[in-house]
């Protein structure tokens, strides 16, 4: 599926590009892009180091465990295929914590972690199995409880009404994820098959 | 009553950094003696490789992205779309952010900040902007980053998961807001 959305996009672009004389703009903004991609990359070294850091204290100290254990009976339904004891529960648990906690920053080194160790539970290593696409539509829908900065600044007072609406819409959002997840996984378009278009 | 609470949990959130960052190395180093240092350096030493591993992925996706929005499809689609989405309910002057949203951060923010200068904070328009913003994710970005640490290139339904998702709750925030403040 990505296949096609990515040279979709290019192709769309270079045609409508063509016709509206934007074509010199697309040819910068692929450029651009491409350092874009890079320096964000690169500005994430440090955090990810940061956090990854606390996280090797966290997992040395037991303390992820502890967590995991608490949430086990979510999780087990949520990933049905991953060891209720692996390590890669206690990163998904923390990840999500993050997420709805607002920690952007945090989140993402957490959840590369996590994606790491689903990948130690992966028998092929290019493809994706049902608990790293449940993770993801996890992550991309999660519940938020406290709003990014960014929108506090812009709506000011008005924030504190949108608390609620953020807490409605991404329930539903998290809700929808978990349906689209374990309905899809065993459609046969997105079955498991070596050497297969994605 | 509502105001004072959710300004509480603003105020709490600032706490939850500077938080974590000592009460973790706090608990392993008093109760487990763990030594936090090494571990620390230790665990830190994957920051480096997971980064510069993503950033093939990255530039796919955003090179992408980056043209698909200067040739000015994005705005066709809009276009093409708005008579359908006023038909539902949904609030043309919402859309472009909606649409950017999985795709670009920065972009969908600036959608945002526009939204809320022409409108004003106080408007319904904005306040569903916000909603939105909140509630969704820049879903190609996560989906790249992600899987593209561990080197996944098949990435199966997660995308398809991941964009339903943030249908519902872009659909979730144009409601709620309508029923709650029009």
């Amino acid at each position: 599926m990505l296949n096609y959305i990515w040279f979709g996009m290019m192709f769309i672009a270079v045609v409508v590009g063509t016709f509206t004389g934007n074509i010199d703009a697309v040819t910068e903004a692929a450029i651009d892009m491409a350092k874009v991609a890079v320096n964000l990359a690169i500005g994430l070294i440090g955090i990810m180091a940061l956090w990854l850091g606390i996280m090797k204290i966290a997992e040395e100290s037991g303390l992820i465990r502890i967590i995991a254990r608490g949430l086990r009976p979510i999780t087990i339904r949520l990933f049905p295929d991953v060891p209720p004891d692996h390590p890669a529960i206690g990163s998904i648990v923390l990840n999500m914590s993050a997420n709805i906690l607002g920690l952007g920053n945090a989140a993402t080194p957490l959840g590369l972690k996590a994606m790491e160790e689903l990948q130690e539970l992966n028998p092929s290593k290019e493809t994706a199995t049902n608990a790293m696409a449940m993770f993801l539509a996890l992550n991309t829908s999660s519940v938020q409880l406290i709003l990014p900065a960014t929108v506090v600044a812009l709506m000011g007072s008005f924030s504190s009404q949108l608390f609620i609406t953020t807490l409605v819409a991404t329930s539903m959002s998290t809700i929808a994820a978990v349906v689209a997840v374990k309905f899809l996984e065993k459609r046969k378009r997105f079955a498991i098959v070596e050497g297969s278009q994605s | 009553m509502i105001d004072s609470f959710v300004g509480g949990i603003n105020e709490f959130s600032k706490y939850i950094i500077p938080f974590l960052l000592v009460g973790i190395p706090f608990y392993g180093l008093v109760f487990k003696k763990v030594k936090v240092y090494e571990s620390f350096v230790e665990g830190a030493k994957d920051g480096f490789t997971i980064s510069v591993r993503i950033i093939p992925y990255l530039v796919a996706i955003l090179v992408a992205i980056g043209m698909f929005r200067a040739s000015g499809a994005l705005d066709l689609l809009l276009n093409a779309l708005s008579p359908a989405l006023t038909f539902i309910g949904f609030p043309p002057e919402n859309l472009p952010l909606a649409l950017m949203r999985p795709l670009s951060g920065s972009g969908s923010l600036g959608l945002l900040t526009d939204l809320v200068n022409q409108h004003g904070a106080d408007s319904l328009i904005a306040k569903i902007g916000a909603t939105m913003f909140g509630s969704t994710e820049t879903t190609f970005y996560v989906l790249a980053v992600y899987f593209g640490s561990v080197g996944i290139r098949k990435t199966r339904h997660a995308l398809l998961a991941g964009l339903f998702a943030d249908l519902v709750g872009v659909l979730s925030a144009v409601y709620i807001c309508q029923f709650l403040f029009a």
